[in-house]
């Protein structure tokens, strides 16, 4: 079993699909590292030999942030802005988009479920 | 889009001079009124005390050092969104 920055790998995977799995590694990320570490996109995770997993953790290790380090990151960056009070600081606070899209209607990723405001009119029926 | 890297962080001029001005007569109390919400905070304003225009009102804002890079219109909110009434009758 592949166990790379704390996440276990799927084994049955591409070895290029199989590093996603890491947060912070998408598939171009892992392309590169798998360039870097001149092992084919093809390669199943679980026929990787040692020394070619121990070239891909070290290529993780030195050049990425992942996981925890990298959550903590975007954290951090989400308190600078609440706490210096910007416009997108108060966008987080009130748990809307930050980039100027509407939300009359949509952005409900940001907002959550729907909530039913009491005593406002339906569209009449034709 | 973001502003190309070769022309720099766009300040107005008039505002900068001020700024500048007030940081050699070491005078970082005074409050600078300004219209220009549009300035990007360079590190020389970190100390200064603003009051951006906000469409109506002056809104005052003491700049820190995180604040760098970041608009003076950022820290005056045009909008002034209280929620809707709780009840309609």
């Amino acid at each position: 079993m592949a166990r790379i920055a704390g996440v276990d790998l799927p084994k049955n995977k591409r070895g290029e699909i199989g590093l996603t799995y890491i947060f912070g590694i998408g598939r171009s990320t892992a392309q590169q590292i798998l360039d870097k570490a001149n092992i084919s996109y093809e390669k199943k995770v679980n026929e990787w030999n040692d020394d070619e997993l121990t070239a891909i953790r070290n290529i993780i290790n030195d050049e990425l942030k992942v996981e925890g380090q990298l959550r903590s990151e975007v954290q951090m960056s989400i308190k600078r802005l609440l706490d210096i009070a910007c416009y997108r600081g108060l966008r987080h606070r009130k748990g809307l988009p930050l980039r100027g899209q509407r939300t009359k209607t949509n952005s409900r990723t940001r907002k959550g479920k729907r909530k039913t405001v009491a005593g406002k009119k339906k569209a009449p029926k034709k | 889009m973001a502003r190309s890297i070769k022309k720099g962080p766009y300040v107005d001029v008039k505002l900068e001079q001020k700024v500048l001005g007030m940081t050699e007569g070491k005078s970082k109390k005074g409050v600078i009124k300004t219209w220009s919400r549009r300035s990007t905070i360079t590190p020389d304003f970190v100390g200064h005390t603003f009051a951006v225009h906000n469409g109506n009102k002056f809104i005052p804002v003491y700049v820190t050092e995180f604040m760098v890079g970041h608009k003076l219109g950022e820290f005056a909110p045009t909008r002034n969104f209280k929620g809707h009434s709780s009840k309609k009758m």
